[in-house]
Parts: structure tokens; C-alpha cells; sequence
């Protein structure tokens, strides 16, 4: 088990025919994802190494029932294709695009509010299940099935602390590299309810870093719903401080959004919180006894 | 990307918001010359990039055109808040009756625009916030719906109904702005009622969304005036993200999160970091040796700690960079270099077969900081 992605998942990608396009959806093919069709306007009727390539995700999704979307199409057209897939019916869409305009974001979340369709990232490395599906970015060797549920901010994060983990002996249920745009689909609370829920996970590690309030948010759910443990990391305590031009953030949050203000909010509902990578797998280990 | 004020205000003006008449000036001279042409009085206020100017004395009022010649050289004389200040806007004395507090942003944990509006305005309203939130009428604004009727009555409820029209109009010029120039901030603070019950914006912080300024050349324009460190300039060129700190330790990295993250494992093994670099995803070796340059051309760094770990950035092309570098520049200093991920076998290898003096390889991340911090220490 695992959550958003597993065995059964059928990929389309859209964007396939680009240079990342292409070679991520060759390796996540080589994982052992299914991936079924790829969409690039205007080539329909191609296809790459095998896997038909469709103008419309519709289409795509007609031809072939796929249903998770994993999406490479430059910034501009990124929110749109965001928007035909959850049209399409796609249950999942992973976003991995960076650079997206936040107002195209904006009507994105709008309409998605509405719709049965999820979506991680974007500005994200996308979701694995190892030994399952890998749909997105993370190197799938540095990987290997387990009992931990992984939720992070950062990119290079998920590689650095899933590398500790795994060196450890440690497996993973299912990471999730959620991005780190101001908005974004799936959040750690959403994340931590899927772990939950999720019957192969018995321990849950929360990466995040500076700025916003995800962090102070997830601890509230922790308080409230989460039995499972949680093992934290956040990153920036030596960042600098950050410029501010007006009151507006911090009336809305009320909160310093530091590294020191997340990790003792996590602290404070139980959560173990490292205070380096390595010490994740250090906690982890302890916990998974 | 955030505007000065004077910017923020031409955007005001150009989305017909009333805002007072004003002169963007660089010298003392010309803040006398053109305190005379505003009627012989006007407020000084330093353009900067950065809040908090009411109170760390960056707007005076001028009675004279000596006066305010004075406070501009005062002004232009000195940092505001470690920011360099090129620029000062004089402008008009108005005849206020009230002030409030208006601002438009996105709100970035319910994925909607927020709007806020106070009759109680002025620089404490963080602590109005704190003591007296319901004073702050607050609204969400659906992007598809956009703003309507109700939600304007709602956000001018507190203020003065002599102020309710002119408000009312400001809300939705600052809403169309919001939405046309792409901001993720607009906030006015404070919009005032005039005596002769004219609503006008006396200050503007505009801040636009950096990944939508392809859709605003004018606006992206704009980013050549702010005054920038020569060695962020070249780093940004590269498409590199380059901050300079005040320790010894130069830092690369890939990816915003690592880089934190080596900031803090860094200082735990009891050095401080001289600046930080992101190579961000699917570095060159280009990038890569770039990147060396640009830390390496920083005085203070004793010792580079270079930390990767590959997804779309390949190691081995990593290892090429730095080895690159080292072909073109000099090293002065050891260069702690920790490989992980995508080809990482390759790279380290690339390193190794070099056998550069200058290169220490660091079996993992915690080893690689450690190490920085000594060698660090050993070169005070």
C-alpha cells in the first residue's frame, strides 16, 4: 500500500515530447510506472519509444483510461494544462513546472476546489512509491519500500533525507515532493491525512522550510487527528532574514514564519523534530524501534 | 519582484487611483527645487525596496525648501535598513481628516485574494491586528468571481460614509490593478480622507509575482533601477540565486531547501557561512564553474563547500564544472566538495582521477560541513 500513486496508476504525460518530457517519462516507464499516453498539441498520432502521444488529454484519456496526469509543459501553458487535465477527468495531476504565474495558480486552486481532481506541486518533484510508481523527478535507486510516509517542501530535501533513510535500512510508503510555490495543490495536512488513512505507513516525516504558515497548520492537524508519530525537520535556521515591504503577510498569518517558531510548533503537539537530515533517520530509527 | 513607492504610485495613477502630486528626485538640490514647485512645503520619503519607513525615520515633513533639502541629503547620505538609497519622492502636503488602512493580497494558505480595510489606520496596525482583529474588516475573494459589490460594502463598513465612495473606488482600482499587473501585493497604508472628503492613496506597496513579468515588460523594466551587489548581478545572469552573508564559509548548493539546510549544518559544526549560491535544478558545467567564480570572488570565503545532491542535475557534469573553474580562476582557498544522486559515482570519480590540490571530498553531507568548519577555523 502507499498513497496518490501505486502499481495501478496509468500515466499520461503531458508535455511528453520535450527534452525533460521525454527523458522522465523514460525513466519512470523504466521504474516500472505505467505510463500510457503523452500529449503534446499538434503531434498526436506520434509517439515516444511506444507510448502514443494524443492532442488533447480528453483523448488521451478516452483512448487509454488514464488517470493520474504528470505534467512538463513550459510555464505559460503549464496552468492551462493543469486545467484540461482535471477537464479530462484526471483523478491526479503532478505538476512538476516551475515558474508558473501565481494568478494562473489562483484560478487554478479556484477551479480545483470544485473538482474531484488532486493536484501535487507545482514546482515539485513529484510522488514515489517505491517499488510501485514513480511519476515525477526523484531518483527512484536512491528509493526502497518501507514504512515511512515522506512529505517535503523542498526537492533536494526529499533526495537528501529519503538517501539517509534508505542508508539506514529505512523504507519508504510513498514520497511526496509537494513544491514550495505559493500555492500549491496537496499540503502537508492533506499529506498527513493520506498517511493516516494509509495502512503500510507507521511513521510520518515532514520536511519543510522558512516562510508561510504549512508548517504551523500541519502541527494544528497533528494536535487534532494524527496518532501515527511524526518525525520533523525544518530548514533555515541560519537563513537571513528576509525583506518585508508591507504589514498585509504578517496580519494574515500571525505567524514569524522562522525555522525556530515551525519547529517548536511541531514540538509542541509531539512531533520529534531533527535538527539535521541525518538526524531524521536518526529519530526515525528510534521511533520505528 | 517589490516596487518603490514612486512606482507603485505611477501604477496608482495609471489605474486612475488618486494619489498626491509628487517629484522623484536624487540630490538635495533638486528635493529644495522641488518642495518650491509643490507650494514651498512637502514630505520627503526614501525609496526603498523595504518596509517600516514611518517609523526608522525615512518620511519627514518640510516646511521649507531648506528644510527639505536638508532631509533629503540626510536621506541620501545613509543606508536604510542595510538598503542603499539613491532616490527620495517629494511630495505635497495634503489637508487629511482621517487616515486608513487598505491592502490586496494573495493569500497564499486558501489559494484566494484576501482584501482588509480599517478606519483605524496608520503604522500600528500589525498591533491592531494582534489586540483588536475584528477592528480589520477582512474579505477572500474567489479569482474566478473576482470583486463584487457585497464585498466592497462589507470591507468600507468601518470607515466614515463621507469616505465610502472614494474608498469604495480605490478598492476597485486597486482589485483591477491586482489582477492586470499580476501583484501579489497592493497595500495602502494609509488611504486618507481629505477635507474636502477626496479619498487619496498617500503610500503604495506594490509587490509583482517575479514568474509573471514576461507578461509586463514595462514592469520588468522597472528591475534596472534598483541598485544591485556587481557579484548578484552576475550570479543572477547565470540564472543563479546568490546571497551574501557575513561568515567565512561559501556555500553551494542545489535546490533552495539543501542550501538552508547546509546553512544550518554549517553553523551547527560551529562555522558561518560568507554568502550562499543555488545552482538550482539541472546545473551545467558551465553553471557549475560559474558558480565557483562568483562565491570564490567574495573576499571573506576561506574555504567553498560545495553540497549536491542530483535529481535532474547530473554530478558527473557537476564534477566537470568544478574542475573547469579551476582551469580558469585561481583557487585560493580548499574546496569541500560532497557529491550525492544522479551519476554521483561518475563525478566523484571525475574528482578523484584530477587529484586537484585544492579538492577535499566529503563521504556525506554532515562529514562536508565539519570539514569546511575546520579548515575554516585553520585559515583565520
Amino acid at each position: 500500500m502507499s498513497i496518490l500513486v501505486d502499481e495501478r496508476t496509468t500515466l499520461v504525460v503531458q508535455g511528453i515530447t520535450g527534452n525533460e518530457g521525454t527523458f522522465h517519462t523514460l525513466r519512470n516507464r523504466e521504474y516500472g510506472t505505467n505510463v500510457v499516453a503523452g500529449v503534446t498539441p499538434g503531434k498526436g498520432g506520434q509517439d515516444v519509444q511506444g507510448i502514443p502521444v494524443f492532442d488533447t488529454v480528453a483523448r488521451a484519456v478516452a483512448e487509454t483510461g488514464a488517470d493520474t496526469s504528470m505534467i512538463f509543459v513550459p510555464p505559460r501553458f503549464a496552468a492551462e494544462a493543469i486545467l484540461e487535465a482535471a477537464d479530462a477527468g484526471v483523478g491526479l495531476v503532478v505538476c512538476i513546472t516551475e515558474g508558473i504565474p501565481v494568478r494562473d495558480m489562483a484560478n487554478v486552486h479556484s477551479y480545483l476546489e470544485a473538482s474531484k481532481t488532486r493536484l501535487v506541486g507545482p514546482n515539485c518533484p513529484g510522488v514515489i512509491s517505491p517499488g510501485a510508481a514513480n511519476v515525477g523527478i526523484i531518483p527512484g535507486e536512491i528509493c526502497t519500500p518501507g514504512a515511512v510516509g515522506l512529505v517535503s517542501r523542498s526537492g533536494t530535501l526529499v533526495y537528501q533525507i529519503v538517501h539517509e533513510l534508505t542508508q539506514r535500512g529505512i523504507g519508504q510508503s510513498t514520497c511526496v515532493g509537494m513544491g514550495g510555490d505559493p500555492i500549491h495543490g496537496i499540503g502537508f495536512v492533506e499529506a498527513l491525512k493520506l498517511f493516516q488513512a494509509d495502512a503500510a505507513t507507521e511513521l510520518i516525516v515532514l520536511t519543510g522550510e522558512i516562510g508561510g504558515d504549512d508548517e504551523e497548520r500541519a502541527a494544528a492537524f497533528i494536535a487534532e487527528e494524527a496518532t501515527k508519530p511524526v518525525v520533523g525537520y525544518i530548514a533555515g535556521f541560519e537563513a537571513p532574514p528576509g525583506k518585508r515591504m508591507g504589514h498585509a503577510g504578517a496580519i494574515v498569518t500571525g505567524s514569524s514564519g522562522t525555522a525556530a517558531a515551525k519547529a517548536e510548533a511541531l514540538e509542541a503537539v509531539g512531533a520529534a523534530v531533527a535538527r539535521n537530515p541525518t538526524q531524521v533517520a536518526d529519530l526515525v530509527a528510534e521511533r520505528l524501534g | 519582484m517589490d516596487l518603490y513607492e514612486h512606482m507603485g504610485k505611477d501604477l496608482f495613477r495609471a489605474h486612475g487611483m488618486q494619489t498626491p502630486r509628487g517629484i522623484v528626485v536624487f540630490s538635495s538640490a533638486d528635493a529644495a527645487s522641488a518642495t518650491d514647485e509643490l507650494g514651498g512645503r512637502s514630505v520627503i520619503k526614501i525609496q526603498v525596496q523595504v518596509g517600516g519607513r514611518g517609523k526608522g525615520g525615512g518620511v519627514e515633513l518640510c516646511d521649507t525648501p531648506e528644510a527639505a533639502a536638508a532631509a533629503a541629503d540626510r536621506m541620501l547620505r545613509s543606508d536604510f535598513k542595510g538598503f542603499p538609497v539613491t532616490r527620495v519622492l517629494v511630495e505635497e502636503l495634503l489637508p487629511i481628516a482621517r487616515e486608513f488602512y487598505t491592502s490586496l493580497l494573495l493569500d497564499r494558505a486558501r489559494g484566494d485574494y484576501l482584501a482588509m480595510m480599517t478606519a483605524e489606520g496608520g503604522v500600528d496596525i500589525e498591533e491592531l491586528a494582534r489586540t483588536r482583529p475584528e477592528a480589520i474588516r477582512r474579505v477572500h475573494i474567489d479569482p474566478m468571481l473576482g470583486l463584487r459589490a457585497y464585498h466592497v460594502r462589507e470591507l468600507i463598513g468601518t470607515l466614515p460614509v463621507e469616505a465610502w465612495e472614494g474608498a469604495a473606488d480605490a478598492l476597485r482600482k486597486m482589485y483591477e490593478l491586482l489582477v492586470e499587473r499580476d501583484a501579489t501585493l497592493v497595500e495602502v497604508n494609509p488611504l486618507v480622507l481629505l477635507e474636502d472628503d477626496r479619498v487619496v492613496a498617500l503610500d503604495a506597496k506594490v509587490t509583482i509575482d517575479d514568474n509573471a513579468l514576461w507578461r509586463h515588460p514595462d514592469i520588468a523594466e522597472l528591475a534596472e533601477q534598483f541598485p544591485i551587489d556587481e557579484v548578484e548581478a552576475r550570479a543572477k545572469e547565470k540564472g543563479l540565486q546568490y546571497v551574501k552573508l557575513d561568515g567565512d564559509v561559501g556555500i553551494i548548493g542545489n535546490g533552495a531547501g539543501l542550501v538552508m539546510s547546509t546553512l544550518d549544518v554549517v553553523a551547527q559544526a560551529g562555522a558561518r557561512a560568507a554568502n550562499f549560491l543555488d545552482v538550482g535544478g539541472g546545473a551545467s558545467a558551465d553553471q557549475m564553474a560559474t558558480s565557483l567564480e562568483v562565491v570564490l570572488s567574495d573576499p571573506a570565503v576561506k574555504v567553498v563547500l560545495v553540497n549536491i545532491f542530483g535529481g535532474i542535475t547530473r554530478c558527473d557534469l557537476v564534477a566537470q564544472g568544478i574542475l573547469e573553474a579551476l582551469e580558469r580562476i585561481e583557487a585560493r582557498v580548499p574546496i569541500v566538495v560532497r557529491l550525492d544522486g544522479t551519476n554521483a559515482e561518475d563525478g566523484r570519480r571525475i574528482l578523484a582521477d584530477a587529484a586537484h590540490p585544492n579538492i577535499v571530498p566529503a563521504a556525506n553531507m554532515l562529514e562536508a560541513a565539519e570539514e569546511a568548519a575546520d579548515l575554516a577555523g585553520a585559515n583565520l
